[in-house]
């Protein structure tokens, strides 16, 4: 197939089976946190912070988006534990203000010469080799600290209270958690686009909560279902030119309703 | 607002929590005021009130989560809030606190029990592994160990955070309302449990429940101090216990043999 010999589509291959990697990795914490809607506030504050990338002229507008990612999963920290019981308001308020804002920054300026559409479903077509070693590098950051602190992440994830009358720094855990999302996102908003990047990191952990019996399968099973579908995916969305984010998470969604129907009944 | 303090029979035994006229308030409204109270080694404490008196505020206070306005609480006679030697400390939660579509398995909830500050960045040994197998079949969950844990009964799942809460060996047990949603039957086996390893193992208890008939004539008919609406009863292990102690089994492998006589766990 002389799709694979394109560069272009080999750095997409690359860039999905990277993020596809990180992302349900940490989605499945996040899931089982009760931040499922993180991704999406956190994407869709990036976008604002991309338009405001463009209209300061800085040199990567993705910077800026990563920027803003970081600010907002700050916030969405703060607000979590400042509104405990209405953890999903804060969520709310932040994603509203995220797109209106950058919907406003974009009809700002015309000359963008780049278009809205191409931040909200993605364009992992156009990655280049900064995309790349961005990618790269916040996955290897993922896999390292999902290594070195499984025990900690998995204890603050099941009993936080537990976990902090053990004695783990609870609030530096989550602060790293948490800007360890937003990285992902910044640098998966190129690849599956903001609209649709929280699929990414939670219906691979829908997956898993679903058929794994232990935790550590869950996380596998995670991963797989997420690379199994990214690669699919962009397989199937370059032979037949479809959308390739929207491709990859209606696969996803699809392997999750297939879960749902063949799923191992519970036994005790 | 206090009467009393600890027991009068303190003798060599070392405290394990003080309250040292302890006050707290959430903005304005107080919590707690002016609690004086003394948990000494092998005492089994049971701290009781209705709801909102402040029994889960006064746990985390004791715990460290909470600074208190005014007063002193210390641990193992070190101030809470600084108090490094967490590993001491078993906490069994409240049951309701868990989300029971949580995937694990029983084996990897028990073992996060040794997940503290003290095994940061460290990875577990075989000896951890250990640990938690011997923790798990004291508490006859063993044949257990693979299964997830929102599958089990309500009693099964009260001896998996048990098995966790002591497989650091612990000399403090922390039960925050452990039997709330638990059948009258379990809940009878679970105390029975309780009261064994309080009678002959060197461990501290408080106990956090909003009634004490469960444990019946166990503890002191009077409550040992009075704070507002919170009421402590405590009973000390007498019947064992002098100031050598060097005899006492404190180890999980103790429990372990105690497990396989059925008599005594049901």
């Amino acid at each position: 197939m002389d799709l694979l010999t394109m560069e272009f589509f080999r750095r997409a291959l690359i860039g999905g089976a990277l993020i596809a990697a990180s992302g349900p990795l940490l989605g499945l914490f996040l899931v089982l946190r009760r931040l499922s809607m993180i991704g999406d506030t956190l994407s869709h504050v990036s976008v604002a912070g991309v338009a405001a990338g463009y209209l300061l002229g800085l040199g990567s507008p993705a910077a800026g988006g990563m920027a803003a990612a970081l600010l907002a999963s700050l916030a969405v920290e703060r607000l979590r534990r400042a509104y405990k019981t209405y953890a999903e308001l804060s969520i709310a308020i932040l994603m509203a203000g995220g797109i209106a804002l950058a919907s406003l920054l974009f009809s700002l300026d015309r000359g963008f010469g780049v278009n809205i559409t191409s931040y909200l479903f993605g364009s992992i077509y156009t990655l280049n080799d900064a995309d790349l070693t961005a990618i790269a590098a916040v996955t290897a950051v993922v896999l390292a600290a999902v290594a070195l602190q499984y025990k900690e992440w998995f204890l603050m994830t099941f009993d936080e209270d537990a976990a902090a009358v053990g004695g783990l720094p609870v609030r530096a855990l989550n602060l790293g958690m948490s800007v360890l999302t937003a990285l992902v996102i910044g640098v998966s908003i190129k690849i599956v686009g903001a609209l649709l990047v929280s699929a990414l990191l939670t219906i691979p952990a829908a997956c898993g909560l679903l058929a794994a019996r232990s935790f550590r399968q869950s996380a596998l099973l995670a991963v797989g279902v997420a690379e199994a579908a990214m690669l699919a995916g962009l397989l199937a969305a370059g032979f037949w030119n479809l959308a390739p984010g929207a491709t990859v998470v209606l696969l996803l969604i699809a392997v999750l309703l297939a879960t749902l129907i063949f799923r191992r009944r519970p036994r005790l | 607002m206090t009467t009393g303090a600890g027991p009068a029979d303190a003798g060599c035994h070392q405290p394990v929590i003080e309250l040292e006229d302890v006050s707290f308030a959430y903005e304005r409204r107080p919590v707690i005021e002016h609690l004086n109270f003394t948990v000494r080694e092998r005492d089994f404490a049971l701290l009781t009130g209705p709801n909102g008196a402040g029994k889960t505020t006064l746990l985390k206070l004791i715990v460290g989560l909470l600074e208190p306005d005014a007063g002193e609480i210390r641990l193992f006679g070190e101030p809470a809030r600084r108090f490094r030697r967490r590993e001491r400390i078993g906490y069994v939660p409240q049951k309701s606190a868990f989300n029971p579509l949580f995937p694990a398995t029983v084996r990897e909830v028990v073992l996060s029990g040794l997940y503290g500050r003290h095994r940061l960045f460290r990875r577990l040994t075989k000896e951890d592994y250990r640990r938690a197998e011997d923790a798990m079949h004291a508490l006859g969950i063993a044949d257990l160990a693979g299964k997830r844990i929102g599958m089990l009964s309500g009693g099964q799942q009260q001896r998996v955070f048990l098995a966790r809460a002591l497989v650091n060996n612990p000399g403090l047990l922390i039960l925050d309302e452990p039997t709330v949603g638990i059948d009258a039957e379990t809940q009878e086996s679970f105390y029975h449990l309780i009261r064994h390893m309080h009678r002959h193992h060197n461990i501290t208890f408080l106990m956090v429940s909003h009634d004490r008939d469960r444990l019946g004539d166990y503890l002191e008919g009077e409550p040992a101090a009075v704070a507002g609406r919170l009421k402590f009863y405590v009973r000390h292990s007498h019947d064992r216990t002098d100031c050598g102690e060097t005899d006492l089994t404190h180890s999980l492998r103790a429990y372990r043999r105690e497990a396989d006589e059925p008599a005594l766990v049901r």
